[in-house]
């Protein structure tokens, strides 16, 4: 898997392009940082820190806007950057969160299988990761969408996709969860224009939520309907606010950008399932990784019968559905 | 620095009108303040206010943006003729096309930034300093090209006029190269915006090579009807030469890249519907309606009846020539191609979404308001622009000979 690595700070042998690009940017906001740090510290002597800035601090709201995108920081920006965050949460929400940059577990890949002759429809997965990634409340931005589908079609178009009955499942009704599949060839990071969104290491597609521009080119160009949009300010109630965050997961996000599944990465890359696979209740989701040729996700891949959506598209999801069927009797 | 007070000049000739000149500007800088108040709104409570969702993410303003950049580009109908069949007429009012241009791309440009959700961002999409994914976003491309097409229609316009208000002939040696490059940027900028769409393969009803095509075809039907009626405008109310030939030649351009534009929305048509699958779905919502739902049928079948009034007065040589009848399918077709390429090409893209749901788009108040002030803003620098430039080309401001700095308002009445 061509992936490039995060920069590392410090001299280089050869200058690329991209490197030169950090280098004069680095230039650039040098000069911008003093000018910021004067004018904050001007701001806090003369008491007026609280008053402007969205409750933020000159500082912070300067640091903010010239902080740079995640994967061109230096250790050091992104340490000042998480706390930025942690400052914000206190700010905004009354609530101690701790923001983490956990990095990719080396020689992983994940990847998802779900089974949809398990699945009964319960949504208690669109449930569960609503909880643990800090969607608006009020929005109801939600990452997987459940769709009810009549038995004997795969037609998306006849699904209904705000079923409400008594209690399911419903007779004669069948269930595809879809949420981002994490392609491996994914339109959505090809489309943003500043590259704001792309594939990490461990195959999680991520964003960096200060870097988004909100044009929502990327949700044009997703085939699975996976990325929302934060039309106004999230609103979470403070007690229900999960203060574990990762700076490309869960952390809170501001109005005007784009979210979307990032497999968990707060848990994930702790060697933690992610949300919906522990909320469901029939077990039909396996998460896993990809490379490691003991894993379940693996074994279901060579003996189940498994199908992508939409593999005509070529976008390569990471995310597989299979029922309980064997792909063959023979082995 | 006689650049300096070239622009000064200019711009003590835009400040110089009568009370109807006055009244025009400000009324459009009445419209373009509603409108910016409106956009405070939008910036304060986020794109919630609009009538955009996660299932339909883009709507007016991107709709007003394809149309503008199409506008922009059907400057080169008349950078053609004028340089490269050398036809003295439409060079006379070339200066004019591309002031046309320059206000259709600031105001394509706005309609970009007014729909972004975090606009104090935009930097990030500077070169180096930000990180511009080109070339692999069709995104990127766009502002490439149309940042290019607004320095091309920037610098040439400044440089013949400079010379002109020096009383010298600008040397069409020297930037009849950038003329060539600004023809062919031209239909770049649009076919770029055309590609921006069908480059999703995830959304069937753009995901055709026809794309490009049409918007090239519908370009050269809406910006011809646009300049027409400008021409007709400044003639009537300036000393400014405008020969009926040009407005025949245009009148003839749009009659045939109607009929053109027409051709291929039926080639679609049949191709969408002659065996119908799933990928018709857009089209069928947009044409008829979609469980139950039909949002956008109203406005696509006004837009084909508009089209369909405007290909035939334009067919029909009588009507084409007679004023009258010639301003009317102007209008219609203008009206037309907006519809087509706004509410019924970028909106119905997003209906069905990629899993199957139909949910519907309505503008709000707002973003027409804000809609409607950037358009005021473009006829605004428009105005102004034509302003300046006919004070030069019709020959009253010409650089005063002994140092002085002011505008010299010679009774020299010669046009260059």
């Amino acid at each position: 898997m061509a992936q490039p690595a995060r920069p590392e700070p410090g001299p280089q042998a050869a200058a690329s392009a991209e490197e030169l690009s950090v280098r004069a940017r680095r230039r650039f906001l040098q000069g911008v940082a003093q000018v910021g740090l004067a004018g904050g510290a001007a701001a806090t002597t003369a008491g007026v820190a609280h008053a402007a800035w969205g409750g933020a601090t000159l500082q912070d709201a300067l640091g903010s806007f010239f902080q740079d995108q995640y994967q061109r920081m230096t250790p050091d920006e992104i340490a000042a950057a998480l706390a930025r965050i942690e400052r914000k949460a206190q700010r905004q929400h009354g609530v101690a969160i701790t923001c983490e940059n956990t990095p990719p577990i080396p020689n992983t890949v994940f990847g998802y299988a779900l089974n949809i002759s398990k699945c009964k429809g319960y949504r208690d997965c669109v449930e569960a990761c609503l909880k643990e990634n800090n969607q608006g409340r009020d929005s109801q931005v939600q990452y997987i969408r459940v769709l009810e589908l009549n038995n004997g079609t795969m037609d998306l178009e006849s699904a209904n996709h705000y079923y409400n009955p008594q209690a399911v499942p419903t007779p004669g009704k069948t269930y595809l969860p879809v949420q981002c599949m994490q392609c491996d060839n994914p339109p959505c990071v090809k489309a943003c224009p500043v590259e704001a969104t792309w594939k990490e290491p461990d195959g999680i597609v991520v964003i960096d939520y200060d870097w988004c521009i909100g044009c929502r080119y990327c949700m044009t160009a997703c085939p699975y309907w996976a990325r929302h949009f934060n039309w106004t300010k999230p609103q979470i109630p403070a007690a229900e606010i999960n203060p574990k965050t990762h700076y490309l997961g869960n952390r809170p996000r501001p109005q005007g950008v784009v979210e979307k599944c990032h497999f968990c990465t707060q848990r994930t890359r702790k060697g933690r399932q992610p949300a919906c696979q522990e909320a469901c209740p029939t077990g039909a989701r396996v998460f896993g990784n990809l490379l490691d040729p003991n894993s379940e996700i693996r074994w279901i891949l060579a003996n189940k019968q498994v199908f992508r959506l939409k593999e005509e598209l070529g976008t390569e999801p990471k995310f597989w559905y299979y029922s309980d069927d064997r792909a063959s009797t023979v082995r | 620095m006689s650049p300096i007070h070239f622009i000064l000049d200019g711009v003590r000739a835009m400040l110089r009108g009568g009370r109807l000149y006055w009244a025009w500007l400000g009324g459009l800088a009445l419209v373009f303040a509603v409108g910016l108040l409106a956009y405070a709104g939008q910036l304060r409570d986020g794109l919630v206010v609009t009538g955009m969702s996660d299932q339909v993410s883009w709507g007016f303003y991107i709709a007003n943006f394809a149309f503008l950049v199409g506008i922009a580009a059907a400057a080169v109908l008349l950078v053609i003729p004028a340089y490269i069949f050398h036809r003295a007429d439409v060079k006379q009012v070339v200066l004019i096309g591309e002031g046309l241009a320059v206000a259709a791309v600031l105001c394509a440009m706005m309609f970009v930034l007014a729909d972004l959700g975090s606009p104090e961002r935009a930097w990030h999409l500077i070169p180096f300093i930000g990180r511009f994914n080109w070339p692999r976003s069709m995104l990127a491309w766009d502002v490439l090209v149309l940042n290019g097409y607004l320095a091309l229609n920037l610098a040439l316009p400044f440089y013949v006029h400079y010379q002109h208000w020096r009383g010298k002939e600008p040397n069409l040696r020297a930037y009849f190269p950038f003329v060539v490059v600004a023809m062919f940027w031209a239909v770049s900028i649009h076919t770029v915006t055309a590609f921006l769409f069908s480059a999703n393969a995830g959304r069937p009803f753009w995901h055709t090579a026809l794309l490009g095509p049409r918007f090239i075809a519908s370009a050269f039907v809406s910006g011809p009807a646009l300049i027409i009626v400008v021409l007709q405008l400044i003639r009537r109310h300036t000393d400014y030469p405008v020969k009926q030939s040009v407005i025949d030649l245009l009148a003839l351009v749009m009659a045939v890249s109607l009929q053109i534009s027409l051709f291929f929305v039926g080639a679609e048509l049949f191709t969408d519907f002659y065996n119908e699958t799933r990928h018709a779905g857009s089209m069928r919502y947009l044409f008829f309606g979609l469980h139950g739902l039909h949002g956008l049928q109203a406005w696509i079948w006004t837009a084909l009846a508009l089209n369909l009034v405007a290909v035939v007065l334009l067919s029909v040589h009588r009507t084409r020539q007679a004023p009258l009848t010639l301003n009317l399918a102007c209008g219609l077709a203008f009206a037309g191609i907006w519809i087509e390429k706004g509410m019924g090409l970028v909106v119905p893209g997003f209906i069905p979404t990629p899993l199957g749901e139909v949910f519907e788009y309505t503008p709000t108040a707002r973003e027409l308001a804000v809609t409607l002030g950037i358009w005021a803003f473009g006829a605004l620098v428009f105005t102004l622009l034509a302003k300046a430039s006919i004070a030069i080309e019709t020959g009253r401001l010409r650089q005063r000979q002994p140092a002085g700095g002011g505008a010299a308002l010679t009774a020299s009445s010669a046009p260059s």
